[in-house]
C-alpha cells in the first residue's frame, strides 16, 4: 500500500519534471502544449528566440514611457534625488531594488519573469548576458543622449564593441589602499606588498592585509604581479598563481569583499585590496584623509565599467529607454558621479562635475595603460574557481 | 464500546482493544489510515506543489552540461558532475565542514541542555518569557548580528578588554577558526534549546520524584530517567543544528575570513562566481540524500533507544 | 542551572548590546564611537526603501507562520499518531527542506516560479508575477517542516490513552483536540512557531532568489547594502524591531495573566490531567 503511494507520487513528480522539461526548451517530444519560452535562451540557442525577438528594436520614441520603472541596481549607487526627478519629470513610479554582486542577479534575470526592466551589469557580465540573451537590443534613436558618451566609451568596448546592448553607467579601478600610519610614506606601488613576503613583513602587512573574496580579482592580482594578463586561459601561469594566493593565505587577515573598507579605517588591517569608490568614500569620513593613500600597483590591476541595459523580458522597455537617456542627460550624469565618487563616461558631464573629483587620479587614474579589464572565458571560469579554492585549502 | 467509538480510535487502540473481533480492527485500521492521510494532505499537496515540483528541476540540472556562458544545456544528459564529487579537494572540504558541524552540534547540546531543564523547572510565566527571550535576538538581522560578533571579538575589542581585565592577557579570535565556531553556536543555539525544552517540559515529574524515593542520585537519575526520555528532542536539536552548521556560509566567511572552504561557501561558489548550476545540484542532492539518509536511521534508532 | 541560564542569556545579549550602543553613534562606521545621536534613527525613518522592506518582511513573516504552523501541525499529528498511505515518503519529503542549502532551494523556486508564471498565463491566460505572493510561498515551504520536527518531538512517545479517555467520555472530537491534545502539545506549537517566524524573518537566500521589483524583504536590503557599508542606521532598524517585539511580548504575556486570573477552568484542567496520569504508554510504542 506504501508502494502503490509510492508510485503515485513517482509519477506526479516525473509528470511536472516533464512539464518542467518541455518548459526549458521543448527539446523532449511531450505532447503537452510547450510553454514558449526557452527558459536559458543560451542552452538552446536555435530555439525559436521566445518572449521577444531580441533584434529587433523597441520602438519606443523619445521620452516615451509606458509604465512605471523597475530598476535593479547596486545598493546607494544613484543618487536618490535623481529617482525623484525621473519620477516628477515622466509621471511614473521608481521601484529600485538591489543587489551585492553580477552573479546574484544575473540568474534572478536569466530565468526570466523578474520583472524588471533596468539591470545594472558589470562589463564581463554584459557579455555573457548578451551571449545568454538576457539583454534587449537598445533602440538607439530612443537615446539622443548617447551622443555625450566620451568616445572612448560610446563604441570599442571589449564586452560589447558597438554599444547594442549597454550604456556606460559609472566606472573605476581594483587596487590597494594603505593605512599610512602603519606602513610609513615611502611603500612602493607593487603587487609585491601582498605576494612578497619580505615586503609584506617589512611594512607590517602580516596579518594586517585584507583580499577581495573573488576569484577572478584576486588571482587576476597574482596573474598581474607575475607579469600576465589578467585574462590568461594557461594553466601553467593560473597554477603559478594559485601558488602565489595559496602563500598569501597564511599571511592575510581574511578574504573580504564587502567590508574590507570598514576594516582598514578602524585600524584592523593595514593593506587593502578593493574597489576605488568605495575606498575614497572611506578615506573623505577619516579623521586624517592624508593617513590613507590608493593605487593600482605598477605591475597593473582591473578596470571595470558598470553599464545600464534594458531586461529582455522588461515589462516596460519604453520607460527603461527614456530612463538610460534620462541618465545619460549632462546634468544627471554629473549629479550622479558627485554623489558616488566614481568616474562618469560622460563626457558632456565633466564640466559639471566637482573639479575636486574630476582631477583626483584615484577617481580619473591619468595612465590607462595597464588596466585591463576581466573578460569572461567561458570554459576557464571554472579553473579560475577551482584555483581559488585550491589556494584557500 | 460502541462500533464507532473503535472506529474512532486511533492507530495503537486497535490492537490492544479489537483484537478480538478482525471486522473491527480492520475498519478501525482503514478509518485511522483515512483520517490519517486527511490530516497530512495539505501539508502533504503543499510540499509536493512548492518543494518537490522545484526540486525536481535541480535534480535535472545535476545531469546538465554547462554552457560556455554558465547557463544549462539540458541536450546532453551525464553524470559528469556527479564524477566531479570523487575529486580530493571534494573531500577535503566535506571533511572539514563535517568536523565542525559535529563540533557546533556538541556545543550547542552541551550549552542548551541544562538551560533547556531549568526552563522547565520555572514558574509558567518565567519559561514563557526565558522562551521568548532566546528568541528575540533573532528577530534582529543576522548580518548585522555577525558584524556585531565582529567588533566583540576583534582585537581591542569587548572581549579583549574582558581577558585582559582578568589577567588572561589579550585575545584576538576574529578570522579564527574560534570566532567561526563561537558565530556558529550562536546562530543555532535556540534550533537546539527549542525541542530541548519541548521534549524535557513533556516529562512526568512523578518519574524524577519516583527516581529519587528509590535512592538514584541526581546523575543516575538524568542518564537512566530524564536523558532517554528527552531524547527525541536531542535527536531533532541535533538536526536542526547539524544541518545548518554543515551548510553555513555567511559566518565563517564573517568570523573567519573565509580562508577555509567550507561545503555551504562551496555550493554557493558553484551557484556564483563559476556559474557551474550542474556541479552546484549535484553537490546538493547528493548531500541532501546522504543527510536523509542518516536523519532517517538516526529518528529509527532513537525512536528503538526510548 | 540559573547562574549558567544567566550565562547563556548574556552570549545572547552581548551582540544585542553593541547593536543597541552603536546605533547612537555618530560615526558612520559600527564600531567607532562618534557621540551620541538620534540621526540613523530619522534617516531610517525617512528611507522608503528601508521601510517599505520592513512592511514586506512583516507580512511575509506572519502569513508564513501561520499557515506553516497550521500545516506543520496537522502533518506532525498525523505522523506521529496513523499510519496511512505514503507515511514514509511524505515523512522523508518533509526532511528535505531542512536539509537543502540555501542557495540550491533559493535557484530552484527561482527556476520554478519563472516557469510556473509562464505555465500559468499559457494555461488560464492569467499574468502573474513575482512579489509577495511567491516569498511567501517559498517560507511556507521550508516553516512547515520545521514547525512539524518540533512538534513531532513534543509528540513522540506522549500518552495516547488521555485522547482516548476523552472519546469515551463522550467529548467530540474537535472537543478532544482543543481540550485534551492541543493544550498538550502547546509549547511544541508555539516553540515551532517562533522558530519558523524567526527563519522567516531572518531568510536571506531564498527572498532574494523569490522577490520581484518592489518587494524586498528586511534581510534582502541589508544584505545588498554590505558593500556599500553597513551604517549605523541598520543598527537602529534592529533596535527599533527588538522594542518592538519586546513590546509585543509584554502585551501578549499581560493578556495571559488576565485571562488565567479570570478563568483557569479551560487550561488547568488538562494540564492537571497530564500530570496526574504517568505518561508511561507511550514509550513502548517505539516508532510507529
Amino acid at each position: 500500500m506504501t508502494a502503490l503511494t509510492t508510485r503515485r507520487v513517482g509519477i506526479a513528480l516525473v509528470t511536472v519534471a516533464a512539464l518542467t522539461a518541455a518548459a526549458c526548451g521543448g527539446d523532449d517530444d511531450t505532447s503537452a502544449p510547450a510553454p514558449a519560452p526557452a527558459e536559458e535562451p543560451a542552452a538552446e540557442p536555435a530555439d525559436e528566440p521566445a518572449p521577444a525577438p531580441a533584434e529587433e528594436p523597441s520602438g519606443c520614441a523619445v521620452g516615451e514611457v509606458d509604465g512605471d520603472l523597475n530598476l535593479y541596481n547596486w545598493s546607494e549607487y544613484i543618487d536618490p534625488d535623481l529617482k525623484d526627478a525621473f519620477a516628477a519629470e515622466y509621471g511614473v513610479a521608481v521601484n529600485e531594488s538591489n543587489y551585492d554582486s553580477n552573479e546574484a542577479m544575473q540568474p534572478i534575470i536569466s530565468a526570466g519573469n523578474s520583472g524588471y526592466d533596468v539591470i545594472v551589469p558589470s562589463d564581463y557580465m554584459v557579455s555573457i548576458m548578451i551571449e545568454s540573451g538576457d539583454l534587449m537590443a537598445l533602440d538607439k534613436a530612443a537615446i539622443p543622449n548617447l551622443a555625450n558618451l566620451s568616445p572612448e566609451f560610446a563604441s570599442g568596448l571589449p564586452y560589447d564593441p558597438a554599444g547594442d546592448y549597454s550604456v556606460p553607467y559609472q566606472w573605476g579601478t581594483t587596487g590597494l589602499a594603505v593605512d599610512l600610519a602603519v606602513a610609513g610614506d615611502d611603500v612602493p606601488e607593487t603587487w609585491g606588498l601582498v605576494f612578497d613576503t619580505d615586503l609584506a613583513e617589512q611594512y607590517g602587512f602580516v596579518g594586517a592585509t585584507t583580499l577581495l573574496n573573488d576569484p577572478r580579482e584576486t588571482l587576476g592580482a597574482a596573474l598581474k604581479y607575475l607579469g600576465y594578463s589578467l585574462n590568461t586561459t594557461d594553466e601553467a601561469q593560473l597554477d603559478e598563481a594559485k601558488q602565489l594566493v595559496a602563500e598569501a593565505t597564511e599571511r592575510i587577515a581574511a578574504f573580504e569583499s564587502d567590508q574590507y573598507d570598514e576594516l582598514l579605517a578602524t585600524g584592523q588591517t593595514a593593506l587593502a585590496h578593493g574597489y576605488s569608490g568605495n575606498f575614497l568614500v572611506q578615506f573623505d569620513e577619516a579623521d586624517d584623509p592624508d593617513q590613507y593613500t590608493y593605487f593600482v600597483p605598477e605591475e597593473g590591476g582591473t578596470r571595470w565599467v558598470d553599464n545600464m541595459a534594458v531586461v529582455i523580458d522588461a515589462p516596460h522597455p519604453c520607460t527603461a529607454h527614456t530612463f538610460i537617456n534620462f541618465i545619460l542627460d549632462a546634468e544627471n550624469g554629473a549629479a550622479l558621479t558627485n554623489w558616488n565618487y566614481y568616474a562618469s563616461p560622460n563626457a558632456a558631464s565633466e564640466p559639471l562635475i566637482d573639479p575636486e573629483i574630476l582631477e583626483d587620479p584615484i577617481v580619473y587614474p591619468t595612465d590607462r595603460s595597464m588596466l585591463e579589464f576581466i573578460a569572461d572565458t567561458g570554459d576557464f571560469e571554472i579553473n579560475f574557481s577551482d584555483a581559488f579554492i585550491e589556494a584557500k585549502g | 464500546m460502541s462500533v464507532s467509538e473503535i472506529a474512532t480510535g486511533d492507530a495503537d487502540e486497535q490492537h490492544t482493544v479489537a483484537a478480538a473481533t478482525p471486522a473491527f480492527e480492520a475498519a478501525a485500521a482503514r478509518a485511522a489510515a483515512r483520517r490519517g492521510l486527511f490530516m497530512a494532505l495539505p501539508a502533504y499537496v503543499y510540499l509536493v506543489i512548492f518543494f518537490a515540483a522545484p526540486f525536481a528541476i535541480v535534480v535535472i540540472y545535476s545531469f546538465a552540461t554547462r554552457t560556455r556562458t554558465g547557463g544549462i544545456s539540458l541536450s546532453g544528459w551525464n553524470l559528469d558532475s556527479y564524477q566531479r564529487l570523487g575529486e580530493q579537494i571534494v573531500r577535503d572540504v566535506l571533511w572539514r565542514s563535517l568536523g565542525l558541524a559535529i563540533l557546533t552540534t556538541l556545543i550547542c547540546l552541551l550549552v542548551a541542555y541544562p538551560f533547556a531543564y531549568y526552563m522547565t523547572i520555572v514558574s509558567t510565566t518565567a519559561r514563557n518569557v526565558m522562551l521568548v527571550m532566546v528568541m528575540i535576538p533573532f528577530w534582529t538581522n543576522f548580518l548585522v548580528r555577525n558584524y556585531a560578533w565582529r567588533l566583540l571579538l576583534s582585537s581591542g575589542g569587548p572581549l579583549s578588554s574582558v581577558t585582559e581585565a582578568i589577567g588572561l592577557g589579550e585575545t584576538d579570535l576574529l578570522f579564527t577558526k574560534t570566532a567561526v565556531v563561537i558565530g556558529l553556536v550562536y546562530s543555532f543555539l535556540p534550533f537546539m534549546i527549542l525541542p530541548l525544552y519541548a521534549s524535557i517540559e513533556r516529562i512526568d515529574h512523578s518519574l524524577i520524584e519516583a527516581s529519587r524515593d528509590l535512592y538514584a542520585n541526581g546523575a543516575q537519575t538524568f542518564r537512566r530517567v530524564v536523558l532517554p526520555l528527552s531524547m527525541p528532542g536531542v535527536i531533532a536539536g541535533s538536526i536542526l543544528v547539524f544541518v545548518p552548521s554543515l551548510g553555513a556560509y555567511v559566518t565563517p566567511d564573517i568570523l573567519g575570513g573565509g580562508k577555509e572552504v567550507l561545503l555551504g561557501s562551496y555550493i554557493v561558489t558553484q551557484f556564483g562566481t563559476a556559474r557551474n548550476f550542474p556541479f552546484g545540484a549535484s553537490l546538493s542532492v547528493v548531500l541532501m540524500v546522504v543527510m536523509l539518509t542518516a536523519t532517517v536511521a538516526y529518528f529509527r534508532q532513537g525512536g528503538r533507544n526510548l | 542551572m540559573g547562574v549558567h541560564a544567566g550565562v547563556v542569556f548574556a552570549f545572547f545579549y552581548a551582540p544585542i548590546g553593541i547593536l543597541i550602543i552603536f546605533s547612537f553613534s555618530g560615526d558612520r562606521i559600527v564600531g567607532q564611537w562618534g557621540g551620541f545621536t538620534l540621526d540613523w534613527y530619522r534617516e531610517f525613518w525617512n528611507n522608503d526603501q528601508l521601510t517599505n522592506s520592513i512592511t514586506v518582511s512583516l507580512q511575509v513573516a506572519l502569513i508564513a507562520t501561520v499557515a506553516s504552523v497550521v500545516l506543520g501541525t496537522l502533518s506532525a499529528l498525523a505522523l506521529e499518531r496513523f499510519r496511512f498511505r505514503g507515511r514514509r515518503v511524505f515523512d522523508a519529503l518533509l526532511y528535505l527542506p531542512i536539509i537543502i542549502p540555501d542557495v540550491t532551494m533559493g535557484i530552484m523556486m527561482l527556476v520554478f516560479f519563472a516557469e510556473g508564471i509562464d505555465v500559468v498565463d499559457s494555461l488560464l491566460g492569467i499574468s502573474l508575477a513575482k512579489g509577495i505572493t511567491t516569498i511567501t510561498l517559498s517560507h511556507i515551504a521550508f516553516c512547515i517542516s520545521f514547525v512539524s520536527v518540533v512538534v513531532r518531538a513534543r509528540l513522540s512517545g506522549m500518552d495516547s490513552r488521555l485522547e482516548e479517555a476523552a472519546m469515551d467520555l463522550y467529548a467530540t472530537r474537535w472537543q478532544t483536540f482543543r481540550y485534551v491534545t492541543l493544550p498538550q502539545i502547546l509549547p511544541g506549537v508555539a516553540g515551532g512557531g517562533l522558530l519558523a517566524l524567526t527563519l522567516s524573518l531572518d531568510d536571506v537566500v531564498i527572498s532574494q532568489f523569490t522577490s520581484g521589483p518592489g518587494a524586498t524583504t528586511l534581510p534582502v536590503y541589508v544584505f545588498s547594502l554590505i558593500r556599500k557599508g553597513v551604517t549605523p542606521m541598520i543598527n537602529s532598524v534592529s533596535v527599533v524591531m527588538f522594542l518592538a517585539s519586546l513590546v509585543l511580548i509584554a502585551a501578549m504575556l499581560g493578556v495571559d495573566r488576565l485571562r488565567s486570573t479570570g478563568s483557569n477552568v479551560p487550561s488547568a484542567v488538562p494540564r492537571g490531567d497530564l500530570s496526574a496520569e504517568p505518561a508511561v504508554g507511550g514509550h513502548e510504542r517505539g516508532d510507529t
